[in-house]
């Protein structure tokens, strides 16, 4: 990165001032440099994808627009980001959180799947309970149920040492094929359906809409102040408490955690716990606040997509909620795109991998930008 | 194993030794279980049989039906019970694994002869669609054994078999099935070469990497599929592989249409086993990646280019993966369809695990998880009151409890996902 020398043209007292918090600036161009150059880079890649498959340049540019007329233009635009970012954030603090304690946890979307089913499962067998009682009954199933199967992978690691990388996607796995069962059993199928799908959430288990007085259409629901009272969590556990002082020191150094006496099974098998919690949680305020009923895969990949949102929140829970942000954006915007534009909304899948590409090698980044970092800034360190 | 003896040995010995002594008893317990579910649950009623069909009326050598009668059910039970209490008595030290391995192959017929029992059903048939289902498993396997070895762990197999299906539909339909296949595997080796780049180069986190992969992967082929192949439908019909009878051999009964009648994925993916094998452990090469994988620092040291290896090794690996992905499409139907590899790189990398990073392990375990996969869609045929989904989780069952240890042991590469820095 030499070459970089030249290019900059700070004058010397900027340097100066640079050089004497250059510390605080590392820390700055990790947080926020890179993944503003990582989106930026995303979205260029993403117009030449669209170049390649005989999209045309006035169509790229109207797909853009789109892009943004749909995620931030109008109100329902930004009700449907809201939403769309609701069940991410939720998905992206736990995985964060076992980010933080140096877990990776693939199974996110399996523990969200038996989590939403749960909850569906959980309101409508109470249909007579009243509304705020049963929604919040529905909630607590659903965190209960992602908790319990998250354990399963933390237990095991903790008493066999199988790796959770292994144990979560094969958890995944039966969990596809377990929902698959579930939903044809008489007491939850739907009656006088054939294909696989549950009955739906009574109107006492929904999470409310917040908008239908502005417009019956705007689909915003209640989960958003879960999702923030989620982050507020997620910060006060990681930062303030003792337990969250465990995680990030096993996380960050097991055999140092462990001399300094905490117990790492336990903290291994709370960490996975609460990160299933927030999985299945996710799945509950999907049900109760969009779909009202489970159907095979119901989770869209929210728990794969959750991973790439932790990677880029870089494990904070206010990193999380701004990347939970944009990709309920980039959600709702490549659904507009679709009907604008017809560009598919496949396209935001890639943008968000080639996203996680340059959160996750900064080097790469570097490489490809090499101005808007200070000198010989070191890379190659882990997410 | 006596704790007389056990004093003298080091805290390691008495551990392994408290292992296996607990693997033991879980060995047991499970025979035992496995005794009472043929006993109570598949039990035939006495006087009906069950007939098997070794052969189609066309075939050149036909056999007789095999009629397996009910009781059998009750021989197996039996077998079962003084193999779980033997595990207990004896400590069952040495016989753990093969009494397991017997068990379970008995369990399996128990239940084929309690399925069948007063139909026929054509085991000929059953077998060669498990060898059919087995291929892209024991090639995803394959390719997951090559990476490992040499200590990179690839989740991304799942994005390399997606990207050589796709490849194969595309570049088939346009320049032949050749030229096709030929891509597939071009592609698939440019993912692993990327995969390299990225964890070797770029030192970015293992498995993140792999994830990455597999999202970019499935993103790319999903638009590609719904924004070009939707229109244009020449693009996404290539011309199929049929099955290549090899003579003499295939005419064999049973093993005749399993082994000599398939097509060319199928003698691919054996030949490719038996290579990898004899590469992996009998030559020069073979002996240098392994190394790589147990003790990077060893192997530099020694002269060995650990960055090249790795390099190398993964990149095969994603040519392999792309070989095994164009059998969804050049291999079956000619057609890409939106994530049509539905999760089989993963199942690959549980066969890897299960055969203990070994490429004739991970044949043996793709073909244990083929034959789960087509006894599941013959079960809907036979009636039987066993919910399919469940035998289609047992693989992924059977998986987590060897990760877990509790029956046998994997072991890793020593060196398997860390990342090395040359000094």
């Amino acid at each position: 990165m030499t070459s970089s020398i030249g290019k900059r043209n700070l004058d010397e007292a900027g340097r100066k001032l640079l050089q004497r918090t250059s510390r605080g600036r590392e820390e700055f161009e990790d947080l926020v440099v890179v993944p503003v150059f990582a989106v930026l880079a995303a979205l260029v890649l993403g117009a030449l994808i669209m170049l390649a498959t005989g999209v045309d340049l006035p169509t790229i540019g109207r797909s853009f627009a789109a892009l943004a007329r749909g995620s931030v233009g109008s109100l329902n635009a930004i009700s449907e980001t809201l939403t769309a970012s609701i069940p991410l954030v939720l998905a992206g603090l736990g995985l964060g959180l076992g980010f933080r304690a140096g877990l990776f946890n693939i199974g996110a979307e399996g523990q969200l799947l038996l989590g939403g089913t749960a909850a569906v499962v959980t309101t409508f067998s109470f249909p007579n309970l009243p509304f705020p009682l049963l929604m919040l009954l529905g909630l607590l199933a659903g965190a209960v149920v992602g908790a319990l199967y998250a354990s399963i992978a933390g237990i095991l690691k903790a008493t066999t040492g199988a790796h959770e990388v292994i144990s979560t996607i094969m958890l995944n796995l039966i969990s596809f094929r377990l929902l698959e069962y579930l939903l044809r059993q008489p007491y939850i199928q739907k009656e006088g359906r054939s294909d696989p799908i549950s009955k739906s959430v009574p109107p006492g288990g929904e999470l409310p809409r917040l908008l239908t007085d502005i417009d019956p259409n705007l689909r915003l629901h209640a989960g958003i102040f879960l999702m923030l009272l989620a982050v507020a969590f997620v910060w006060w556990l990681l930062f303030r408490s003792k337990i969250g002082f465990a995680f990030r020191a096993s996380g960050a150094n097991p055999d140092a955690a462990r001399y300094a006496g905490m117990r790492s099974g336990l903290v291994i098998v709370a960490a996975m716990a609460t990160a299933g919690a927030l999985a299945g949680l996710a799945g509950a305020a999907q049900v109760q606040g969009v779909l009202g009923r489970a159907s095979p895969g119901f989770s869209a990949g929210i728990g794969f997509d959750a991973i790439a949102l932790a990677l880029l929140g870089r494990s904070h829970p206010l990193g999380i909620l701004v990347a939970g942000l944009l990709f309920g954006g980039l959600e709702a915007g490549g659904r507009q795109m679709q009907v604008d534009a017809g560009v598919s909304i496949d396209l935001i899948g890639i943008i968000q991998a080639l996203i996680i590409v340059f959160i996750a090698a900064p080097l790469l980044v570097r490489a490809i930008f090499p101005w808007g970092f200070s000198r010989g800034g070191k890379g190659g360190k882990k997410a | 194993m006596s704790a007389v003896t056990a004093e003298h040995k080091s805290a390691g010995a008495v551990a392994e030794a408290s292992r296996r002594a607990r693997q033991a008893r879980v060995a047991g317990t499970l025979l035992i279980g496995l005794a009472l579910l043929v006993l109570f649950v598949l039990n035939v009623g006495h006087g009906e049989v069950a007939t098997f069909k070794l052969s189609r009326p066309r075939d050149a050598i036909v056999l007789p039906d095999l009629v397996v009668p009910g009781d059998f059910n009750l021989l197996v039970a039996a077998v079962l019970a003084f193999l779980g209490v033997r595990q207990f008595l004896r400590g069952g030290v040495r016989w753990t694994a093969l009494s397991l391995g017997i068990g379970l192959a008995i369990v399996v017929m128990a239940f084929l002869v309690w399925a069948t029992a007063g139909k026929s059903f054509s085991l000929t048939g059953m077998l060669q669609a498990t060898m059919v289902r087995a291929v892209p498993i024991a090639l995803g396997g394959l390719a997951g054994v090559l990476s490992e070895r040499v200590a990179v762990v690839n989740i991304a197999i799942e994005g390399m078999l997606l990207a050589g299906a796709f490849t194969g539909a595309l570049v088939g339909s346009l320049l032949g099935s050749w030229v096709g296949l030929a891509a597939a595997v071009a592609v698939g080796g440019m993912f692993g070469l990327i995969l390299a780049a990225l964890v070797v180069t770029y030192r970015m986190d293992q498995i993140i990497a792999g994830v990455v992969i597999n999202l970019f992967v499935l993103g790319v082929t999903s638009y590609v599929s719904s924004q070009v192949f939707a229109d244009a439908r020449w693009m996404n019909n290539a011309k199929v592989f049929r099955a290549w009878k090899i003579p003499v051999l295939g005419d064999i009964p049973v093993i005749g249409p399993m082994l000599f009648n398939q097509n060319l994925f199928v003698y691919g993916a054996l030949i490719l086993v038996a290579i990898a094998t004899y590469y992996l452990f009998h030559t020069k090469g073979g002996l240098r990646a392994r190394a790589v994988g147990e003790h990077p620092r060893a192997a530099d040291t020694l002269g060995v280019d650990v960055y090249r290896t790795r390099y190398l090794h993964v990149t095969l690996a994603g040519m392999v993966a792309g070989f095994g992905g164009a059998w969804f499409t050049l291999g079956s139907v000619g057609r890409f369809d939106e994530n049509m590899t539905g999760g089989r790189g993963f199942i690959g990398l549980a066969a890897m695990i299960f055969g203990r990073w070994h490429p004739v392990g991970a044949l043996s375990a793709a073909l244990i998880f083929g034959f789960a996969d087509s006894i599941q869609q013959k079960l809907a045929l036979l009636n039987t009151p066993i919910p399919s989904e469940f035998l289609g989780m047992a693989p992924y069952i059977a998986t987590i409890i060897v990760v877990a240890g509790l029956i046998g042991k994997s072991r890793p590469p020593a060196a398997d996902g860390q990342p090395y820095t040359k000094e």
